[in-house]
């Protein structure tokens, strides 16, 4: 009998501190379940997140990074998300020009009363991920087999 | 006009209007030309060069010039001149302190595209209209012009400079570009095949920095790339995080501000086209958030210190051409 390992992939989400971070709060406290391969970061808000955190946490080992923040226009320091926008916009371009699989990166916005978007999302996410497998891409792009 | 260019510098020495001209003169071959300062007139007479291998952008030189007493000529072409509208948007030259001089360009040229013709030995290079007449050891030749362009001139944005304080020479015209025709070729491949390619490229990079010590956009004073604990400040890589993403990193710290002056892929000893990087966020600013050139407009705001309710989200990227 062969017993096939399961891919367990790493997930990095992201999470704004007033919306998204609330949100997955909500979906803990309504148990709602979203698989442990999530570790959630949070951060003050999306537009705190450097482009290079995403890079940062796929050379670390990340499968799949997914930014959550508060809806456009909802943002607690107002228009922070609108140039969080731009630049995640442009990242997740750049990554599929370098031929990065255009799954592994996300960007959802998910308020404090959605807590089921929340669970959702992680859920589907998780299953995209899984599908695609280990990443393996960004870690091999300078080193030529 | 060399001959002109000399004369202004000279002029400019010689009636103390300034106390040093940036311009090139000839490194160890003549096809290799290197930035220089001139302090004298003699100096000029006997080392100034223009020509088609002047290729280097003076611009970044003078963030540390701005910094020196008195005043710096610089002679810039077209494509300089967006770099030092950038710069000084970016509040990172001393303007009082600055003599711009633009010049015309007629296009400069790509050594290695005469060495990949099969072309050994080159004694010299006369350019005579459309035509190179090449002289080697092994006899003359003549070649077309546009062969050996260098790749940022064969898809030259503008022949017409942005700012300066006198010009030698005619104005030129902005210029119907097909430089993103090259990335549109890469955006047609399969997600694998640009992996491929990438990383064929990519993997040649002996991260000699070289491409940032040039860039105009990377004029940080202390720069992630370099690692203070080395000892051997900006050889040893700070982490392998950044020596892994390297060139994405650094891509996306010039986003907005790159003026595609082509000097990061003039100078990589590699060869690695890294001005397509540059390039394809050019491409997708004017894409996503309306026509956007770094350098050609000081009163515009840049695209990542901006945004719109109307904006596109980052998912829609993927969904077109699907
Ligand atoms: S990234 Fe390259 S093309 Fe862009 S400004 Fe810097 S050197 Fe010039
Ligand atoms: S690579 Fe980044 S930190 Fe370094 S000089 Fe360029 S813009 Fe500055
Ligand atoms: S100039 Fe070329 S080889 Fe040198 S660090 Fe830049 S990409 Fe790498
Ligand atoms: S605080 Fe949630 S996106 Fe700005």
């Amino acid at each position: 009998m062969q017993i096939e390992e399961k891919f367990e992939p790493t997930i990095v989400a992201f999470c704004c501190n007033w919306c998204s971070y609330a949100g997955a709060d909500l979906s803990g406290t309504n148990r709602l379940q979203y698989p442990a391969n999530v570790k959630i970061i949070r951060v003050p808000c999306s537009c705190r997140v450097n482009p290079m955190f995403i890079l940062r946490a796929f050379q670390r080992g990340a499968d799949g990074v997914i930014l959550c923040g508060c809806h456009p226009g909802d943002c607690h320091y107002t228009t922070g998300n609108y140039y969080a926008r731009r630049r995640m916009t442009l990242l997740f371009s750049m990554l599929d020009f370098l031929g990065i699989e255009r799954e592994r990166t996300r960007v959802e916005w998910v308020s404090a009363a959605e807590g089921a978007k929340f669970a959702a999302t992680m859920n589907d996410f998780v299953a995209t991920v899984t599908r695609l497998g280990k990443n393996r891409r960004l870690e091999d792009l300078r080193c030529k087999k | 006009m060399q001959k002109v260019i000399r004369e202004k510098a000279i002029e400019l020495l010689r009636s103390g209007k300034v106390d040093r001209v940036l311009g090139w003169k000839e490194g160890e071959f003549f096809y290799d030309q290197t930035p220089h300062l001139f302090l004298s007139p003699e100096e000029v007479e006997r080392t100034f060069v223009y020509n088609g291998f002047s290729g280097a952008n003076l611009s970044k030189y003078l963030v540390k010039e701005g910094l020196k007493e008195g005043v710096v000529a610089v002679f810039l072409k077209p494509c300089d001149t967006y770099s030092f509208s950038q710069l000084l948007k970016e509040h990172r030259i001393a303007r009082d302190k600055i003599w711009a001089v633009g010049i015309p360009c007629e296009g400069k040229l790509d050594i290695e595209l005469l060495r990949k013709m099969g072309i050994r030995g080159i004694k010299t290079i006369e350019e005579k209209g459309d035509e190179l007449l090449v002289s080697t050891i092994y006899g003359e030749k003549t070649v077309a012009k546009k062969d050996v362009l260098a790749e940022r001139c064969a898809n030259c944005k503008s022949r017409k400079h942005v700012l300066y304080d006198e010009l030698l020479g005619e104005e030129g015209e902005v210029l119907d570009s097909a430089r993103f025709d090259q990335i549109e070729k890469l955006e047609q491949m399969t997600s694998e095949e640009r992996f491929a390619f990438w990383q064929n490229e990519l993997s040649r990079c002996i991260r000699c920095n070289a491409c940032r010590n040039v860039c105009p956009a990377c004029t940080c004073e202390k720069c992630v790339f370099d690692n203070a604990d080395s000892g051997i400040a900006s050889k040893a890589p700070a982490s392998s995080f950044e020596e892994q993403n390297f060139h994405i990193i650094r891509a996306f710290h010039v986003v907005g501000r790159c003026t595609d002056c082509g000097e990061c892929s003039r100078v990589c000893p590699q060869g690695i086209p890294l001005h397509l990087i540059n390039r394809k966020f050019i491409k997708d600013i004017n894409a996503f958030y309306g026509a956007y050139q770094a350098g050609e407009n000081p009163d515009e705001r840049a695209p990542l210190t901006n945004y719109s309710t109307e904006d596109m989200e980052p998912g829609d990227v993927f969904k077109k051409g699907e």
